[in-house]
């Protein structure tokens, strides 16, 4: 019983020191006048990896769930005879919800996981042991230009999903199932109101952008250098990850709805 | 200006529990050639790391250049990391960069070098080594060696002040490891630079080398210049010396009698 405790204990300490470490890791990251004219080239070139490379995955999976959600949403609205206001579901439901979660799952998933495993390489074969060696900081030259692209990156493909998902729905409301085109947009224009439902997406999907590149940097830069220890740093990138997403959700949505 | 660029006094250090070094006592000569050689496992890529402050000591102190290296603030002890090169045993090339790229990379970062003159030096830097003519490969394409000679063109590439080489003639064939050793013993001559080598290679060490320490079981069991080193007759001395599988340091890891554990059925 006993040693059930003080392992229980011990596994506390440990959570307690891992969050204390990321904390300091971010502050050591974020703490620096970067010099952006001489990153600009890595940052460019994560931009595209993280970004431009993202966007199949986004724009087939905003797509889809635009379509489900479409087509779920008019069989209930159809019930009670609403079926035009499935623009007005489409909209609300994905530019505050759907748009900004389902990208930052599917980034932490995509991104975040190959950034972790591109780090804890880097940190096995002693790449950033050489770059510290040379007088280069690598939090500064490799982890900044990461965290720069991933927080620009998200917030795009987030709002790229969100206007693909609309497309979807209208493409099964509108061209499948007969919903009036314009009570299709009329509804969705007069129900959405940017500051409240547009912003608020974008500013959680800047959260969301936030907690999954952190958690995906120092998952790898903190990884144990083994072909083992990388495997169970991109795991832990993607189930933290995926927690922290759902978790700020909650809290986001709470303090939006409640006017804070 | 001290005699000694570097200076390690009664340094310990333990890893997980395993006691590396138990009040170690270094000191090498500015200018000079430097040698640690000791049985594998005995902690020398470590005392490497520790010099370069990668690791940090249980207890002792690390001068270089007069200052305590593991008391600098961060911004200076990247000012000193500018003077000090290591090269490391796997090479550590950025595997995104091609050879050019990865050896113009402390230059990029350090210089303010116009593209023109940037390219000069890489080249000759690359020719030192052998490999000009591989500038425009990318690491994946090299074989072992090719790509710790390329590190090498790297570490060199801003001529630092001290100069740390682990392992580096370790999977070189006979003609580069041959260029090796006089490209080493030519950096120091002609740049004044002293380098510490790290090597089980003990002939061609001991031919370029002015001091040798032996490490082992934590600590310095010899100490002075090859020639001395070869003459010597401690038997723990000779038999890292000669090779000798059987003498003070044992060939096999602590283990059972290897009867008792193969009829252990």
């Amino acid at each position: 019983m006993l040693e059930l405790i003080s392992r229980l204990g011990q596994r506390g300490l440990d959570g307690a020191q891992s969050i204390g470490s990321s904390g300091l890791f971010l502050l050591r990251v974020l703490a620096r006048r970067p010099d952006l004219p001489r990153l600009w080239p890595a940052i460019r070139a994560q931009l595209y990896f993280i970004g431009v490379l993202s966007c199949l995955i986004i724009v087939v999976s905003g797509l889809f769930i635009g379509m489900v959600v479409g087509l779920q949403g008019y069989n209930t609205l159809e019930k009670f005879g609403a079926g035009s206001q499935l623009g007005q579901l489409l909209a609300l439901s994905i530019a505050r919800e759907l748009g900004p979660v389902i990208s930052a799952l599917l980034f932490a998933g995509r991104a975040g996981s190959a950034l972790t495993a591109e780090i804890g390489l880097m940190k096995a074969t002693e790449q950033l042991a050489s770059m510290d060696m040379m007088g280069i900081d690598p939090l500064g030259r490799i982890i900044y230009p990461r965290f720069l692209a991933g927080l620009i990156a998200l917030p795009v493909l987030s709002l790229i999903f969100t206007v693909v998902a609309i497309y979807g729905g209208y493409f099964i409301g509108v061209q499948w199932l007969g919903v009036d085109s314009g009570s299709f947009w009329s509804n969705m224009q007069a129900a959405v109101n940017f500051r409240l439902d547009v912003a608020s997406g974008i500013i959680k999907s800047v959260v969301f952008a936030f907690v999954a590149i952190w958690i995906a940097m120092f998952q790898g830069f903190t990884c144990i250098p083994t072909a083992q220890g990388i495997s169970q740093a991109t795991t832990r990138t993607v189930v933290y990850s995926s927690l922290a997403v759902l978790g700020f959700d909650f809290l986001l949505t709470a303090m939006m709805i409640g006017g804070w | 200006m001290p005699s000694n660029l570097v200076e390690i006094t009664d340094l310990r250090f333990s890893h997980d529990k395993r006691v590396i070094f138990n009040g170690v006592n270094i000191a090498v000569q500015r200018g000079k050639i430097t040698a640690i050689m000791g049985p594998s496992g005995s902690g020398k890529t470590t005392l490497l790391r520790l010099i370069g402050a990668l690791l940090t000591p249980d207890s002792g102190e690390i001068l270089v250049n007069g200052s305590n290296i593991h008391q600098l603030s961060r911004s200076a002890l990247y000012q000193a990391r500018r003077k000090m090169g290591l090269l490391f045993q796997s090479g550590a090339l950025f595997t995104h960069l091609s050879v050019f790229d990865n050896v113009a990379f402390p230059l990029r970062e350090h210089t303010r070098l116009n593209e023109a003159m940037l390219r000069d030096i890489v080249l000759m830097k690359l020719e030192a080594v052998g490999l000009r003519g591989a500038a425009s490969l990318m690491p994946s394409e090299l074989s072992g060696g090719m790509a710790r000679r390329v590190a090498l063109a790297r570490t060199i590439v801003l001529d630092p002040e001290l100069m740390m080489y682990d392992e580096p003639f370790t999977g070189q064939d006979p003609i580069s490891m041959g260029v090796l050793v006089r490209l080493i013993k030519r950096l120091n001559e002609l740049l004044q630079t002293t380098t510490i080598i790290v090597s089980h290679d003990v002939n061609e060490t001991c031919s370029i080398a002015d001091y040798v320490y032996l490490i082992a079981a934590g600590r310095v069991i010899g100490e002075g210049e090859p020639q001395a080193l070869q003459q010597s007759t401690d038997p723990l001395i000779r038999q890292f010396i000669y090779g000798e599988a059987d003498g003070v340091v044992p060939f096999h890891y602590p283990a059972r009698p290897y009867a008792e554990e193969l009829l252990d059925a």
